[in-house]
């Protein structure tokens, strides 16, 4: 697909087409669930909501399900799998390694950690203050970890690829063995932790779509504004020096930004994987490698998914299964069939 | 005074990695619209020198005038309109298409947020048409031969229409025609528009066609620096890539023309 000349309307149909889906599934999950809601009632109750009315011809109970329970966590996981895709894309563009995600720098890693520092403490009867509470000690666990690595990496002026992501496996693998040690020494009780790890949406609150949305509106932003020059980058640092790009700063700025965006989405749903490699991926092959496109997309496409999964695991299955374990599997053997027809493709 | 001609300044340069000293003392003007050829054995310090005079390497000690300034006083982007390169290798990992990769040459010309301008498109377009490309346009860089992939990057550093060319063994994944198409297609350039070029270049004879000068390396000091009818002696070839070989002119237009002798 050609990249500079891409201008006007195809690039927009496509993300404007992605944006209906995206806000399609968030009005149809809402309705979705023990109380089934029509989506015109959703509308009704959203729309009455805006204008500061009641809703009179509603059964009274809709409203307060809607706004209060439903929504904060449909918008809580569709903000989480956003982020995490713009994340996973700008990690692959900049580490130049299709196989890199949100979590190759060990910035989980470190979210996990301070996650189960925070659980281990309470469970030993430590009193920490209401606030401070697991999702905080996951983020300042996984900027911690950002720092290490940086540190770590910063011996190589240049932060090449290869130096970040061996920096990111060693702190990963050292921080696994302190949860590791944290899981033993939480014996019987462990099982809050693993819960915690594998992700969740239930019972997310507005204070959750905030503190995620000044994170990843922003970092969406910001990443777009380099998306330009992330795509010259594609040639190689040094060439992409040459052609007026400051690669290693825009690549240090950037790296801080996914990380935070990460930070942000671990802290509050837990380690969900898959997100941010298989939309980047999926949507590269769909759309292209330009930036400027992708990166919206896949906020818009990892929305889409994680708000789908999650609304399956709430509102489909007889019971509520990890969701991290469901967005592997829905989104695995899809992106098995788009990458086979690929390379079929490619063959012929 | 010939000086407004020239564009680099170099003096007292010097260049190494910890104790390894890659290139010492180099004394060297290079003047606008000449075709400089860089020889020089392996390790020479050639691909250095070239990295150094695009600013992508900072000198150890010495300094680097373009024009009437330091070259580190110039900005990524001001050197981006002025100077361009051919890497020796190019890889890619991402599916851009050619017209694309070619396009990216254009990205110091365009302002953030800015569409290409007819300007941009024509000189893609140039571009392409000049190194035989055009039929490529469409397809993933990633599918392309060796020497197809060198006509796209030579494509990218035209479209980007900068005053001096910087080529770092541009032609070795060529096959001869394409080797000569572009060497002709240079000093075309060289000679009509003004074009600066600075060639680090292995085939001999290829830089005694179609170069001006030769820069001639030895070791990381600048052996010998003379036009390329004075400057290929037997002497030359014999200290510097420790060749036998015999010289000839073409009976054509006089150029050198060298005879390696194998056994």
């Amino acid at each position: 697909m050609p990249f500079y000349t891409m201008t006007g309307t195809k690039p927009l149909l496509i993300l404007t087409l992605l944006l209906l889906i995206l806000c399609a599934a968030i009005i149809t999950a809402t309705g979705m669930g023990f109380l089934q809601i029509s989506p015109g009632e959703v509308l009704e109750i959203l729309w009455n909501k805006l204008l500061g009315r009641d809703s009179t011809t509603i059964n009274p109970t809709f409203p307060f399900v809607v706004m209060e329970v439903r929504l904060p966590r449909i918008l809580t996981s569709a903000l989480v799998g956003g982020g995490l895709a713009v994340a996973g894309a700008v990690f692959q563009a900049i580490l130049l390694n299709p196989l890199a995600d949100p979590y190759t720098l060990g910035i989980s890693s470190g979210a996990a950690f301070g996650a189960s520092l925070a659980i281990i403490l309470t469970l030993f009867g430590v009193v920490v203050p209401a606030w401070f509470s697991i999702p905080i000690f996951a983020f300042i666990g996984a900027i911690a970890t950002l720092i290490g690595v940086f540190s770590l990496a910063s011996t190589d002026n240049k932060l090449s690829s290869n130096t970040l992501i061996l920096s990111g496996v060693i702190i990963a693998a050292i921080l696994s063995a302190g949860i590791g040690f944290i899981k033993y020494l939480a014996d019987e009780q462990v099982s809050i932790i693993i819960f915690w790890l594998m992700g969740s949406f239930v019972g997310r609150t507005w204070s959750d779509v905030l503190s995620t949305l000044v994170i990843v509106i922003p970092g969406l932003l910001f990443t777009l504004y380099f998306a330009r020059d992330l795509n010259i980058m594609a040639l190689g640092e040094r060439t992409a020096n040459t052609l007026g790009v400051e690669s290693s700063r825009v690549k240090k700025m950037l790296l801080v930004g996914a990380s935070l965006i990460t930070a942000i989405c671990v802290s509050v749903s837990g380690i969900i994987g898959f997100v941010g490699l298989i939309i980047p991926h999926l949507l590269r092959m769909i759309l292209g490698p330009d930036n400027r496109i992708l990166l919206p997309a896949c906020f818009l496409g990892g929305a889409t998914l994680l708000l789908g999964a999650d609304t399956i695991t709430r509102a489909l299955l007889p019971s509520e299964i990890p969701i991290g374990v469901l967005t592997s599997l829905i989104g695995g053997p899809f992106f098995c069939y788009i990458f086979r027809k690929k390379q079929l493709a490619n063959v012929s | 005074m010939m000086d407004n001609r020239v564009l680099f300044h170099i003096e007292n340069l010097s260049f190494g990695y910890r104790n390894n000293t890659v290139l010492k003392n180099i004394d060297l003007q290079l003047q606008q619209g000449r075709f400089y050829g860089l020889i020089g054995a392996n390790g020479s310090g050639k691909s250095t020198l070239l990295e150094l005079l695009m600013a992508t390497l900072p000198p150890r000690s010495g300094s680097i005038r373009y024009r009437d300034r330091q070259l580190s006083d110039y900005s990524r982007h001001q050197l981006a309109v002025r100077l361009a390169l051919v890497p020796q290798h190019f890889s890619m990992d991402f599916e851009y298409s050619v017209h694309d990769v070619v396009f990216m040459g254009r990205h110091p010309h365009i302002p953030r947020f800015s569409s290409p301008s007819a300007r941009d498109r024509t000189a893609v377009d140039r571009a392409m048409e000049t190194m035989d490309i055009l039929h490529l346009r469409d397809r993933p860089v990633i599918a392309l031969s060796g020497g197809e992939l060198q006509r796209v990057v030579m494509a990218r550093a035209l479209a980007q229409e900068t005053e001096v060319l910087v080529l770092d063994e541009a032609t070795s994944n060529l096959d001869i025609q394409h080797t000569i198409a572009i060497m002709r297609v240079i000093r075309e350039r060289v000679d009509n528009t003004g074009l600066t070029v600075i060639a680090a270049i292995h085939d001999l004879n290829l830089a005694a066609a179609f170069c001006d000068d030769c820069l001639v390396l030895k070791d990381g000091t600048l052996f010998a620096n003379a036009p390329v009818a004075e400057i290929f002696t037997r002497d030359l070839l014999q200290n510097v890539f420790s060749v036998r070989a015999n010289v000839t002119r073409t009976s054509r237009n006089g150029h050198p023309q060298i005879h390696y002798q194998y056994q």
